[in-house]
């Protein structure tokens, strides 16, 4: 569950966010420059709001005015890159096992690779490295990457926008049966209006920072 | 056929020791320098980066001056450790730090722009799946940087072995003490003995040489065995 509440001044406009997610996927669209991928940065950590307060299962991450900014290693947050951001002298193993938390830190959940790899149907790229695999299965590593580490939520900023449309179908849908299985909050940063109504169970339109229109949407799929 | 017999070696274990010495220092010191350079985003970062990079554009000569106020026996170093019982001028380890000194900037600067070059997200990247810094930078920067690392090792191995001007400011030339090779062609040049001012020429000339090539292959096997493999 995650509660955002902040502000962040960027050099020509302020991002304005209010975001409360319990479960599901949600959206944000708009265009280059709205401050999309500026919003999971705060979340997760990696730029610090101006002003405002981030807590993600009622725990605060950020608290302007509590002093609190937990570092971004101990948010429990998982990040897929829009550019994958694979490590590229490790293999397809090594890269989803590099985050995986030590046994015993996290008791829940006896997370094992093969399963994540064939989950995500790479578990025969184990032993490849990222420029001998495609965009599709970069992005399927990058999706197990984050998953090993039990992430409590999970941020994609434009995961599927580098690649061809037939594959961006087959993962939009992967996407929905993985939140589905994994039962934790997902937030998705698209251009793709389409692809925002499609995935999402939220949208948030953003345009200079300002959240222009919110929709919760009942997907069809869904209901099916 | 020259003829090495009756020839003095010590210059060549003298300057070995310095070169590996300062090699070795330089290259723990100039990845610790590269490193908090290239993360502080502080208004002294042009100021740290000239300090540290002085070395490399000042001459030998001068850079020796200072390390002779620095460590002389009035100097604040040269005074700190003579409460323990040691001087640096004059005296091996004066070979050491000139060397050391001179070479730094070399190593700092390749490994610098090394590390820069890296992709930010691959680190961000990182630093969301859980691990420390410490892992992050023995497990992702050196790997990715390490190109930029053996060059800068390679360079600042070359630049130490070659220093002449800051090694006889403050290590002088004496004989089996801190004569090292440079100084040992100069020395035997300027008293006419061409024959032994030679045979150090092709001496040094081999050693660069053969480290040079060593360390070519040996970067090319780390990056066909590594980056290269993953690079995209």
């Amino acid at each position: 569950m995650l509660n955002a509440h902040f502000k962040k001044d960027l050099p020509t406009f302020d991002l304005e966010v209010d975001i409360s997610l319990s479960n599901g996927i949600l959206a944000l669209v708009g265009p280059s420059g709205a401050g999309k991928t500026t919003i999971l940065q705060c979340v997760a950590g990696l730029q610090t709001p101006s002003w405002g307060e981030i807590n993600i299962h009622d725990k605060a991450v950020f608290s302007s005015d509590h002093g609190i900014d937990i570092p971004i290693r101990n948010r429990r947050i998982g990040y897929v890159f829009q550019d994958y951001a694979l490590f590229p002298h490790m293999t397809v193993e090594k890269n989803v096992m590099y985050g995986k938390p030590k046994k015993g830190n996290i008791p829940n959940k006896a997370l094992n690779v093969s399963n994540v790899l064939d989950m995500l149907k790479i578990g025969h790229l184990r032993n490849r490295y990222p420029n001998q695999i495609s965009g599709g299965e970069k992005q399927r590593v990058a999706l197990a990457r984050a998953l090993m580490t039990e992430p409590e939520l999970l941020l994609l900023d434009e995961p599927l926008s580098a690649l061809d449309q037939d594959t961006r179908s087959t993962l939009q849908q992967e996407l929905l049966k993985l939140q589905t299985q994994w039962k934790i909050p997902f937030i998705l940063v698209t251009h793709d209006v389409q692809e925002a109504e499609m995935l999402g169970d939220q949208i948030i339109k953003l345009d200079r920072g300002k959240q222009e229109e919110i929709k919760g949407i009942k997907k069809l799929h869904k209901a099916q | 056929m020259i003829d090495l017999r009756g020839l003095d070696f010590s210059p060549l274990l003298i300057s070995l020791r310095a070169v590996i010495i300062a090699t070795i220092v330089t290259f723990f010191l100039g990845i610790a320098a590269a490193c908090f350079v290239s993360g502080y985003r502080g208004k002294f970062k042009g100021l740290i980066d000239g300090v540290l990079t002085l070395p490399l554009v000042l001459p030998p000569t001068v850079v020796g001056f200072l390390l002779l106020l620095l460590f002389g026996k009035n100097g604040p170093l040269g005074k700190l450790l003579m409460a323990i019982g040691m001087t640096v001028i004059f005296s091996w380890p004066a070979t050491v730090i000139a060397a050391s000194v001179v070479a730094f900037p070399l190593m700092y600067r390749t490994v610098r722009s090394a590390f820069e070059q890296i992709d930010q997200n691959i680190i961000n990247a990182a630093r969301t799946l859980g691990v420390s810094e410490w892992k992050i930078f023995w497990k992702i920067t050196i790997p990715l940087s390490w190109p930029g690392v053996a060059a800068g090792t390679v360079l600042a191995f070359a630049r130490a072995l070659g220093d002449f001007g800051a090694t006889l400011m403050i290590g002088g030339n004496i004989p089996g003490k801190t004569l090292t090779i440079p100084a040992a062609i100069f020395f035997a040049a300027e008293s006419g003995d061409m024959r032994k001012a030679l045979v150090w020429v092709i001496l040094i000339f081999v050693i660069s040489l053969i480290v040079m090539t060593l360390m070519n292959y040996w970067t090319d096997y780390q990056s066909k065995m590594t980056a290269t493999i993953g690079r995209r």
